[in-house]
């Protein structure tokens, strides 16, 4: 009996490691194809307005990916990232303005902008996150307001005016071609990182802070230096996305730098794809921005864009409650093993008493699963 | 004997209430010490203090002869005090595994092979891959347990760690409590359930409203007037024969 | 000079009794659904445009029309806490209570805009210009009216709590829901009718703030936003704190006012950071027993 229940184990054992690889295997395939698409992508669509799209799509997949990496991970939802967007794209257009930086050397100054995130970030994060969730996220408000009031009543910033980007030495048409490969390079660069973060250490205690954070105390998890780091890195890449932003649309105010409506679309987005997922946030901006951007644009006199949003919000919060990537998940594994027993996942109700370890396999294998 | 786990004198009120009064307990190192009462005698506050949740008005506490008293939650674990909650804490959106490795002081393979090695110690290493929110009560009892060792602490709290767990898992546990004892761990275990108490420590201490009222062996322990007063009440305990006696 | 500061921190204070009436329905909503309702801007607005129609097609006095706007606005919060919110649960509740709310609010200020347009309005009456003059400094009349009314709510909200049956039931939610309960208290209901009073206040805070500022569809932002603040300084969930506070951060933006009126609105949001560094909780706060 033993040496039977043995060999099933292994049998089993060997077919989840065959079709874990082989998920690595098609996981692989596809994000090469991904790529290659991706890099194809305004060979195949060369209109301006099309790559336009793509353009704002890919910021937005950079910058709601750098908020998912701390606020997805942490739980600590931030409405204050458009301080770093906004600070990142006023950096660059003073720098540039003030150091007569001019043609592709305002490049150049994308470090510098991030810096500034960064050194925003510190203080920024020390006072933020000593409190609870629910005041976290009215600071993250309060400082929001701060800032976008400060543009207005600064000279140096340009007031309502604002700043402008000085010219780019390229054609209209190679323009949003080379600004959709920086930013694609951001979207990307910004993924990795976060995919990076999930698999360390670092993304461990984050998401142990997210579902319990005295207790992730109690063990040994530095909480603020964990929750400030995270919140610095993510603050530092928004602000350099926003130097990305400014470069492009040439031009910033306090209004469109600091854009109360900035934060709740990140929300919205890593909502919609899957809160702390790191595919989700991007499918969900891949999805909103472009309806955004078309609703804009379209429905530039009324309100009925606003009337819409609003009740997308609603819409996915009451019915993709857990988000678009998780939820998709579940079905996946629901066909997968409709029908055959358990194998490799464990049964949550095992109502026998956990035996002493060598006997514990055997049951939990029998069971099925809910 | 000497005490490796000692408080002094710990004052603790919520506001009007005193959960703690010049409570002094001393455990030894080595040793599997009790911690009874009757509800809202304090137990759970102690631990709190001790183990830096809860900040103490008045006293200290020391760990061999460092004093750790109202030091950060990570700290009080950096310094070898692992504890559990009486209604398990873990978790829910890691999978076992990883809650595993939450308290792991490195990360990479030599984690794992530990964490792993913890799983099977309390028998739930078949479980390793699932998210920690779908175990049951017992096992997520064990998880908790798990991953208080995984940093091999000196001194090991626990929280009713029988609490609300049929028979066999009870014995299951204990077993596992004597032979991390055996290995030279010491135990501070709040518990009402008297025979896992009594069977299993070699010293207990009683709380009431507080204070400590009495302290010592547990055979002891079960016929002092004062910890029958303490849960009877004054004057049933003055009636009832003493369980010594009844023979 | 010294005039003009005394002056400022009576207008501060009356200004401040107009905030929080709009402020308590929201440390009110918080401290028993645990939800920081975004759209109590927008609702602050509804309620000055609901008055503001009462008034200018009715001709019916400002202060009477809130017999009709407090029942009204109530019944319309009972129906966004039934229909919306109160099917959220799990986790991500934080979040998806405000992404709902905020939905919420985006909705009816998308209506606003399309019935009544981008155009700013104000409510009008006999008293709205007129004041006293009392010791040397002006008071508005109907900042003195708004404060008695602020006044009243407050003390009508109180004996609410503390001295009805329903209250007890508040204050029982309020500290514990499972214990709540388990004695037999319908928290669904009782969630439901406390969202209603929250938002039900915000008709006599609409109508005052439409009779001291021109409104338009898009200022409940700015309103939440220094509703927010408020309220966390005072503490979540204490109506007590949320007073206090209104009180204090308006005395103080009327004082900066006085040197610049630019800056006046960052010392506003400048003061909550800085009193929450030095005390996380706000001035009342409960301490945080719940875990993060």
């Amino acid at each position: 009996m033993k040496a039977d229940t043995v060999k099933a184990e292994e049998a089993t054992a060997r077919t989840r490691a065959a079709s874990v690889s082989r998920q690595r295997v098609v996981a692989g395939l596809a994000l090469i194809v991904l790529a290659v698409a991706a890099i194809e992508f305004p060979l195949v669509f060369s209109s301006p307005v099309v790559t336009n799209y793509a353009i704002y799509a890919l910021i937005f997949v950079a910058a709601v990916s750098a908020w998912n990496l701390f606020s997805g991970f942490s739980g600590y939802i931030s409405l204050g990232h458009a301080v770093f967007f906004g600070s990142g794209a006023y950096t660059v257009g003073i720098a540039a303005r003030d150091w007569h930086v001019n043609g592709v050397a305002v490049f150049a100054l994308l470090p510098l902008a991030a810096a500034v995130g960064a050194v925003i970030a510190v203080p920024f994060g020390l006072v933020a996150l000593r409190v609870r969730r629910h005041t976290f996220i009215v600071i993250t408000i309060a400082v929001f307001f701060i800032f976008q009031l400060m543009a207005y009543n600064f000279s140096f910033t340009g007031g309502s005016v604002g700043v402008s980007a000085p010219f780019l030495p390229w054609s209209p048409t190679s323009f949003n071609d080379h600004f959709y490969y920086i930013t694609l390079a951001c979207a990307a660069g910004t993924i990795v990182i976060a995919f990076l973060i999930r698999r360390a250490r670092f993304g461990l205690q984050l998401r142990a802070i997210r579902d319990d954070e005295d207790r992730a105390r109690g063990l040994g998890v530095h909480a603020m230096r964990v929750k400030l780091s995270a919140f610095v890195l993510s603050g530092t890449i928004t602000a350099l996305v926003g130097g990305v932003w400014f470069l492009y649309l040439t031009q910033v105010q306090p209004p469109s730098g600091f854009d109360p409506l900035f934060d709740l679309s990140l929300v919205l987005m890593a909502f919609l794809g899957g809160l702390g997922t790191i595919a989700g946030p991007v499918l969900g901006a891949l999805i909103i921005e472009p309806g955004q951007l078309y609703l804009t644009i379209k429905y530039t006199n009324g309100y009925l864009s606003e009337i819409l949003l609003g009740v997308l919000f609603l819409v996915i919060v009451l019915f993709v409650p857990r988000g678009l990537v998780p939820t998709a998940g579940e079905w996946i594994r629901r066909l997968r093993t409709r029908g055959r027993p358990a194998s490799g996942t464990v049964s949550p109700a095992t109502s026998a008493p956990p035996a002493p370890p060598e006997a514990s396999e055997a049951p939990a294998r029998e069971a099925r699963t809910t | 004997m000497t005490a490796l786990l000692r408080t002094e004198g710990v004052r603790k009120a919520y506001g009007g209430v005193h959960a703690l009064d010049s409570c002094t307990v001393e455990i030894d190192e080595g040793s599997v010490a009790g911690l009874i009462g009757p509800n809202g005698s304090g137990k759970t506050t102690l631990f709190n203090v001790i183990t830096g949740y809860a900040k103490a008005d008045a006293g200290q506490v020391y760990l061999a002869d460092k004093r750790i008293t109202n030091i950060a939650p990570e700290k009080v674990f950096a310094h070898g005090i692992g504890r559990t909650f009486q209604l398990t804490r873990i978790f829910a959106s890691l999978t076992v595994l990883e809650n595993m490795l939450v308290a792991s002081k490195h990360g990479g393979a030599a984690a794992r092979s530990r964490a792993m090695e913890q799983l099977e110690f309390v028998g739930i290493a078949g479980h390793h891959a699932a998210l920690a929110g779908t175990l049951s009560y017992g096992q997520r009892k064990l998880l908790e347990l798990a991953y208080v060792l995984v940093s091999d602490p000196a001194v090991i709290l626990l929280d009713e760690p029988a609490g609300g767990v049929n028979l066999s898992l009870v014995n299951h546990i204990t077993d596992r409590i004597r032979e991390l004892n055996a290995a030279g761990k010491t135990f501070l275990i709040v518990e009402h359930n008297m025979e896992f108490v009594m069977g299993l420590c070699d010293r207990v201490t009683v709380l009431d409203s507080g204070a400590v009222v009495a302290a010592g062996p547990p055979a002891i322990i079960r016929t002092d007037r004062r910890v029958l007063n303490a849960y009877l009440g004054d004057d049933l305990a003055d009636d009832d024969p003493h369980p010594g006696e009844q023979a | 000079m010294a005039r003009e500061i005394y002056q400022a921190i009576v207008d501060g204070v009356l200004v401040g009794g107009v905030y929080a009436l709009m402020a308590v329905g929201l440390t009110l909503i918080f401290g028993v659904l645990d939800i920081i309702n975004i759209a109590q801007g927008v609702l602050v607005i509804l309620g000055a445009y609901l008055s503001y129609v009462l008034s200018t097609r009715l001709h019916i006095d400002l202060f009477v029309g809130l017999l009709v706007t407090v029942p009204a606005m109530f019944v319309i919060g009972v129906i966004i806490q039934w229909a919306f919110i109160r099917r959220l649960r799990g986790r991500e509740r934080t979040s998806m209570t405000l992404l709902v709310t905020y939905a919420v609010a985006l909705i009816i200020e998308g209506i606003l805009y399309e019935i009544f347009g981008p155009n700013p309005k104000q409510l009008n009456a006999s008293y709205v210009q007129s004041s006293v003059r009392i010791f040397g400094f002006y008071l508005s009349d109907i900042y003195l009216y708004g404060f008695a009314l602020a006044v009243l709510m407050v003390v009508a909200i109180y004996l609410l709590l503390y001295r009805t049956t329903f209250g007890r039931s508040v204050r029982a939610t309020m500290q514990d829901e499972t214990a709540a309960r388990l004695v037999g208290i319908d928290v669904n209901r009782v969630a439901a009718l406390t969202f209603g009073v929250g938002v039900a206040v915000t008709a006599a805070g609409g109508m005052m703030f439409g009779a001291t500022n021109s409104f338009n569809p898009n200022s409940g932002y700015d309103l939440i936003s220094r509703l927010l603040a408020i309220v966390i300084l005072g503490g979540l969930g204490s109506i007590g704190g949320a007073l206090a506070a209104s009180v204090f951060m308006l005395t103080v933006e009327s004082l900066v006012d006085i040197w610049s009126p630019e800056w006046a609105i960052v010392v506003f949001y400048a003061a909550l950071v800085i009193v929450l560094v030095i005390r996380p909780t706000g001035f009342f706060g409960r301490q945080p027993v719940r875990a993060q």
